[in-house]
């Protein structure tokens, strides 16, 4: 078989049903259509999860990936990432982690591995190169995520890379995580709930082949190059000392900080819950990912009740959902708050929301003491946070409803929550309130996940061009949502090009020295329209009434203007909404239903979708 | 020779930059020093390096461990791989890997201490300076 650059060459399949291990060689048209990671996710889990499957049984398939850039001589060439049909949104969900996990799957000779059906018993995965194993682990069952990487990294060494899932996956609450060096988390559309419904409680990998690569004089100029500019850039230390919990300060001081359940954007506390405090209250050790010079991983300390824990974070959307849009006191409070949902192994974005979605409940009287068990489920109080996720993670009392996402949990209640459940497509919004940043909006509404802000972070856009501004802002947002899941493709975290600015030049130049093939960034482009195009052909294929209703922000963004703060009044409307939409539709080539149409498809290399969503009757 | 191992994050790259430059492949167990992580139980990390100490050398059986230009090195063709330099090391700082049949330890080329983003290994580029 020929060498593949960039790869290691084999994709492994396991079925916990029959236990089942097989090898797959990784197929040229998969690699040159769909590059890696999200793109391998998308492919596996629109070809080979049929329609309808429930997303909790075990016809849904869980695709771990890395990329070609994962594990290779580079800044930070450390994402996985994890795709499945999503419980959180019954569409395509896919979720990614750094560490130190991507590199070791590709050291172990495998560019991703897809597991499939549900084991008989509580297990882990165990791969050491070609030994591949399903061990199982009924003792660590019910344990929690963190604890569970300290047992098995105490039963198989340090060099085993570990991805682990808490209570709150084992139970199939909609937005568990996956949860991996500690402190780093799949945590988006309850990657950790597919996992906990395998029955599969870790995967545990090490590996010491090497990856080939094309060029390795070419890459090592590049990488030196990309290693040294960082090294220079002023910024990088203040990334360095806060990481991510820089951002606090920032996007309160812009009005995009999610407060009190997206009430408000602007958190009058926020200095007690700044990057500063972070570092000089909580902070123990800065902790990097797989070969990054910004190690924005910060390992902090919390007290709570008399117990001290240790926890990696909060970073910023910690900060801002759990933080500020409950009203806590104290970065501390917020940490601590952290370390309950990292090893309950629940999402921080969706607990954080989560919580905070009762507590505007509880205070506007929807649902009562009664209902809580007890809990004064109030804005502020780390006590009730605390309790709250618990019930979530055991899905007991309120915390049932709640382990449904917070549309499921508005559905619930009634008493017109669903208005302020925050929420597109079923997954909660994270850390930017975008009353006045209309293109963030928009890439809210239209991420492909759910509301996420990672697909395209475009409130810089809004403040360069004007906050009002709605013209032309359909076009950055669809530029950025191929631009930024390329790096989720490559399996190479993108801080270093959003935040300290490295060319996308250095990624351009990378691609053919460590592949050997010659596609330009523009080709690359082509892919992730590709791979977006695919997921939303997931959506399309899967129910026929999906489209554009999908793409709808709850009704507080258009319906309550902004109450204080630095955008104090600003709003946005219904209309602007609709022009928004109509807007970006259009240039994607999808009708204003949202639906692709098969000419856009077949453009993009994807006739084999067009005619089958043809034949179903789903576009024209 | 004094690592600044407080500034270390674990990121691993100088075992990475390693493999690089010393076998022309991305393998970071294919490298002369390790990032341990003793996040769990001390908070922090550790380096593990060869200190030049020279120890080995006469542990080796068959002579194929000298020191030249302050710089410990073993010759691949004299190797047997016993392993018996391997267990003697008192800092564990030389590393079996199943494609290479010796084991693999720092050569003092000083590339892991001038890409370390946080300086954590300019010892190491001190021995260099002494070795060249």
């Amino acid at each position: 078989m020929r060498e593949m650059h960039g790869y290691a060459g084999t994709i492994l399949r396991v079925n916990l049903s029959t236990g089942t291990v097989s090898r797959e060689p990784l197929a040229e048209d998969l690699v040159s259509d769909y590059i890696g990671g999200r793109g391998f996710g998308a492919h596996f889990v629109y070809r080979e999860v049929p329609p309808g499957a429930d997303p909790l049984g075990p016809g849904n398939k869980l695709v771990v990936a890395a990329g070609p850039f994962s594990g290779v001589f580079l800044p930070s060439g450390a994402k996985t990432n994890f795709s499945a049909k999503s419980p959180a949104t019954g569409l395509y969900g896919d979720s990614n982690i750094g560490g130190h996990l991507a590199g070791e799957l590709k050291y172990a000779g495998y560019d991703a591995i897809i597991v499939e059906g549900r084991a008989p018993v509580p297990s882990y995965l165990f791969i050491e190169d070609d030994k591949v194993e399903v061990r199982p682990c009924e003792k660590l069952w019910g344990m929690g995520a963190i604890k569970t990487e300290k047992a098995l990294k105490d039963e198989l060494g340090d060099e085993f890379q570990i991805a682990t899932i808490g209570p709150a996956g084992e139970n199939g609450v909609v937005f568990a995580s996956v949860n991996h060096d500690i402190g780093r988390q799949a945590g988006r559309c309850g990657m950790g709930a597919v996992m906990g419904s395998k029955n599969l409680k870790a995967i545990a990998v090490r590996g010491t082949k090497s990856v080939p690569v094309a060029d390795m004089a070419g890459l090592r100029k590049v990488a030196d190059e990309m290693f040294s500019a960082l090294a220079a850039n002023p910024a990088l230390k203040v990334w360095q000392d806060q990481g991510l919990a820089q951002v606090t300060t920032w996007s309160n001081s812009i009005g995009a900080l999610p407060t009190r359940n997206f009430r408000q954007n602007f958190y009058e506390n926020a200095e007690a819950l700044s990057g500063e405090r972070m570092r000089s209250d909580i902070h123990v050790r800065d902790k990097a990912c797989f070969a990054c010079p910004m190690a924005t991983g910060k390992y902090c300390r919390a007290r709570y009740r008399g117990e001290t824990v240790f926890l990696e974070g909060p970073e910023y959307e910690t900060t801002a959902l759990i933080g500020s849009n409950c009203a806590l006191g104290s970065i501390e409070e917020v940490a601590y708050a952290n370390y309950m949902c990292d090893e309950l192994g629940l999402d921080t974005i969706s607990g954080g929301s989560a919580v905070a979605f009762t507590m505007e409940c509880f205070e506007r009287g929807i649902i009562t003491k009664e209902d809580t068990g007890g809990i004064e489920a109030r804005f502020g109080s780390l006590d009730a946070f605390v309790e709250i996720v618990k019930l979530i993670a055991a899905r007991k009392g309120i915390g049932e409803p709640l382990s449904r996402g917070v549309r499921a949990a508005a559905a619930a209640w009634g008493g017109g929550s669903e208005d302020f459940a925050i929420q597109v497509k079923g997954l909660e919004w994270s850390g930017y309130e975008s009353r006045g940043a209309p293109s963030m909006m928009l890439a809210y509404m239209t991420c492909d996940i759910g509301a996420h802000h990672n697909r395209a972070w475009s409130i810089t856009h809004d403040i360069a061009v004007g906050r009002n501004v709605i013209d032309g802002k359909a076009a950055k947002v669809i530029e950025l949502q191929h631009v930024r899941p390329l790096f989720d493709c490559l399996g190479v975290c993108r801080l270093q090009w959003v935040e300290l600015g490295l060319p996308l030049e250095y990624y351009a130049r990378l691609y053919p020295a460590v592949t050997g093939r010659q596609d330009t960034w523009d080709d690359l482009l082509v892919k992730s329209e590709r791979i977006w195009n695919l997921v939303r052909a997931f959506g399309v294929r899967e129910r026929a009434d999906f489209g554009r209703a999908d793409d709808q922000p709850p009704r507080r963004f258009y319906t309550e203007p902004v109450p204080d703060g630095p955008l104090a009044r600003s709003r946005i409307t219904r209309e602007d909404l609709d022009r928004l939409l109509d807007e970006y539709y259009d240039l994607r080539g999808w009708d204003r239903n949202g639906r692709p149409t098969a000419k856009t498809l077949e453009r993009l290399g994807l006739g084999d979708v067009a005619a089958e969503l043809l034949a179903m009757g789903r576009i024209s | 020779m004094k690592l600044d191992l407080d500034r270390c994050t674990g990121c691993k790259l100088c075992q990475l930059v390693c493999s690089v430059v010393n076998f022309g492949e991305n393998n970071p167990k294919k490298a002369g020093i390790r990032v341990v992580s003793r996040l769990f139980t001390d908070a922090r990390y550790d380096v593990v390096v060869c200190d030049q100490c020279g120890v080995c050398i006469d542990a080796c059986p068959v002579g194929a461990i000298s020191m030249e230009d302050d710089v410990v090195r073993i010759d691949p063709d004299m190797c047997t791989n016993c392993g018996v330099c391997v267990e003697t090391c008192p800092n564990g700082a030389l590393f079996s890997h199943p494609d290479v049949d010796y084991p693999i330890k720092c050569v003092a080329c000083g590339e892991c201490a001038r890409l370390c983003p946080r300086g954590v290994l300019d010892a190491l580029a001190d021995v260099r300076k002494v070795a060249s």
